[in-house]
């Protein structure tokens, strides 16, 4: 596959970043292709650059050199207004914890990116009102009941929020699911479940999934697993120079 | 933007203890701002509309400003009097409509009283051409009757047919009494908001009769009067205070100004009372300019009160910031939802310190007027309250700028992850 193949809704080629002008590269990625739909697991200690990549194919980092090609267009061509809609429009984030913005209810929460992206907000509401789409997808991730929706999020459990977050994640079919870490903070049981839920419903939406974690004993869920100390060359400096 | 406004509004919500207390600061910064011009206006549409109806005053040579305050604010003293005789020459004039002769000098517990005529009661306009009116009671007509203006009347728990004596002077504590010719009152004057409700009217003939037997504002012992003697007497005043004028025409008013200042008999000055005023209010708005900058400063203080809250705030809201970027908000909606939330403190403390001062003026104006004759009028707005309110607002987003770029260069350098 090449790095601007259309099939890919993620293609990453000879990306380089480092945080500030000065600072080391800890980004060094020469290639890395996602295909619709496709489940990849991307597994690396703390500190690999996980987070810094997933940063770079939102469109929220900008990488010093390579291109990164989200759902057809080449963020470096586009102005940062048209990254931030794109973003918006087909990546949905899970983080690893406190996903959700304390001061909305998690009916607000989940409809958060409607609020941000005209185009999700659109196809979430391709059958029903987005509000019903999100009640639709909460309950479908096992949060059905009607107090629970306009509830603070501080009084949910953490991994009812991670669900909460899975909801808004999906809501309005983005071509990218990307979670990153977001079982570290779960005990196993809510571990697998979530897996479950999280696999279901990317593949119930047509959702690639990029699935982050530290966690081996997890790569088995997916398709296709990478290495960040394969992935990131900037870590085998590290190795050499140490 | 309105879901920014939406989330600004939801996140102060959520923080409501400490935005509560940058919005009481704004609030009453605000209410005291408000309050200082309210205060200023009123004073001045008080004291315009006291002197609205006359064309000019008149009295012995003074400054205006002098002149404009003993004779219709009843504020210090008159320097010397003005003649009877000038008094009858000037208003014989064929172009005075009206004149209103003034006798001050008398007091009765601390309030002034007139000596005037019947004109008094027939010409003196207030509050926009409004004629005075009789609460009870009717107008004197007697040698020794009195009619109180509505304060005086309140103030002490007089009525109609109680007895009066006045002193000689005007401080509250007079030693020299009028006690041998007490006085009746026989009405009680409906209130104005002008000093007419703090002063007592006589006639300028009762003001002649209480002075009989004295000598330069003293008496002269063995030569006290009786009340039935003074009935007896020439009681023509000699002099009086001061005079208002009305003309027949508004036109004629610097001609008749220009006569009387030129009067070849004796030193007057006549004064148009708006001009005075203008005089005074220059005087005094040097310190009402210094009341209004203490009142901004206040409002400053307020707004920095508000950003030091937004600051403080930042630090444990990088990971909402990181999450909004991830929903899709670019940096300048984070710098917008500062911005939006300082612009929301700011209006609702800008309303709320305006409805802070409207509604004590609604619930105050009884009081204000009882203590200071100050007539509270419920008014619309001014432009320039309008003006300052809309100043208060801006500023407010203005000074939003500050935490939120701070806000905007974090959550650039925060992109999605969070180090604390
Ligand atoms: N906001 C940031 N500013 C500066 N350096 C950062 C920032 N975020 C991460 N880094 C650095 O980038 C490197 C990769 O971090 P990260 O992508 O968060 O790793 P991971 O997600 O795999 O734990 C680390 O050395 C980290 O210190
Ligand atoms: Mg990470």
């Amino acid at each position: 596959m090449s790095s601007d193949s259309p099939q890919s809704i993620i293609a990453l080629a000879g990306i380089r970043y480092r945080w500030r002008p000065n600072a080391p590269v800890v980004l060094d990625v020469e290639q890395l292709d996602i295909a619709p739909g496709e489940r990849l697991f991307i597994r690396g200690p703390s500190g690999s650059g996980k987070t810094t990549l997933l940063g770079i194919m939102g469109g929220v980092l900008t990488p010093g050199s390579g291109h990164v090609h989200l759902a057809g267009s080449d963020l470096a061509t586009l102005s940062a207004a048209a990254r931030d809609r794109l973003r918006a429009n087909e990546i949905g984030f899970v983080f690893q914890m406190f996903n959700l913005i304390p001061y909305l209810s998690v009916l607000d929460n989940v409809l958060l990116p409607c609020r941000f992206s005209r185009k999700r907000s659109e196809r979430a509401a391709a059958d029903r009102e987005p509000a019903a789409e999100a009640r639709r997808l909460l309950a479908r991730l096992g949060l059905s009941e009607a107090a629970l929706l306009t509830r603070d999020v501080a009084e949910l459990s953490m991994g009812q929020q991670q669900r909460v977050a899975v909801a808004r994640a999906l809501i309005g079919r983005p071509g990218i699911v990307i979670a990153d870490e977001p079982t570290s903070a779960l005990d196993v049981d809510s571990r697998d479940e979530f897996l479950e839920l999280l696999q279901e419903e990317c593949t119930a939406s047509g959702a690639a999934l990029l699935f982050v974690s530290h966690d081996v004993s997890l790569a088995h869920h997916f398709d296709r697993t990478l290495d960040m100390r394969m992935l990131n060359r900037a870590l085998d400096g590290e190795a050499d120079s140490s | 933007m309105t879901a920014l406004m939406h989330l600004a509004a939801r996140s102060l919500w959520n923080r409501r203890f400490t935005a509560g207390l940058a919005l009481l600061s704004i609030t009453i910064s605000v209410a005291l701002l408000i309050g200082v011009e309210k205060v200023r206006t009123e004073a001045r549409s008080s004291f315009t509309q006291t002197v609205a109806g006359t064309d000019l005053i008149v009295g012995a040579r003074s400054g205006s400003i002098q002149l404009l305050l003993y004779s219709v604010f009843r504020i210090g003293d008159a320097t010397a009097n003005v003649s009877w005789e000038s008094y009858q020459r000037i208003t014989s004039h064929p172009m005075v409509a009206w004149a209103i002769p003034l006798s001050l000098g008398d007091s009765h517990r601390g309030y002034r009283v007139v000596g005037t005529t019947n004109s008094y009661f027939e010409r003196l306009r207030y509050g926009g051409n409004r004629s005075l009116e009789l609460a009870a009671g009717t107008w004197f007509e007697d040698l020794f009757e009195a009619t109180l203006g509505a304060e005086v009347a309140r103030s002490l728990g007089y009525d109609i047919g109680d007895e009066i004596t006045l002193a000689h002077g005007t401080g509250s504590h007079s030693f020299v009494d009028h006690d041998d010719m007490p006085f009746t009152i026989s009405g009680i004057l409906a209130p104005t908001g002008t000093p007419v409700d703090q002063s007592i009217h006589v006639s300028l003939e009762a003001i002649e009769a209480i002075h009989l037997g004295w000598q330069s504002g003293i008496p002269i012992p063995g030569q006290e009067v009786s009340p039935e003697d003074a009935r007896s007497q020439e009681l023509t005043p000699r002099s009086i205070t001061a005079f208002l004028l009305g003309l027949e025409s508004r036109a004629a008013v610097f001609q008749i100004q220009r006569a009387i200042n030129a009067y070849p008999d004796e030193a007057l000055s006549a004064i148009l009372p708006g001009v005075a005023l203008q005089q005074l209010w220059n005087l005094v708005g040097i310190a009402e300019n210094a009341l209004l900058v203490v009142a901004a400063f206040v409002v400053l203080a307020g707004l920095a009160g508000m950003v030091t809250m937004l600051l403080a705030s930042l630090s444990e809201r990088r990971r909402e910031m990181a999450i909004l970027r991830s929903v899709g908000a670019r940096p300048v909606h984070v710098f917008g939802l500062l911005t939006a939330e300082s612009t929301l403190l700011g209006i609702t403390g800008a309303v709320a310190g305006f409805a802070l001062v409207y509604g004590a003026m609604a619930l105050g104006a009884p009081l204000a007027q009882a203590s200071f004759g100050i007539h509270l009028t419920p008014s619309a707005p001014s432009v320039r309250e309008l003006t300052l309110l809309g100043m208060v607002i801006a500023g407010a987003a203005l000074a939003g700028a500050v935490p939120a770029w701070r806000a905007y260069r974090l959550s650039l350098a925060d992109g999605l992850s969070i180090r604390t």
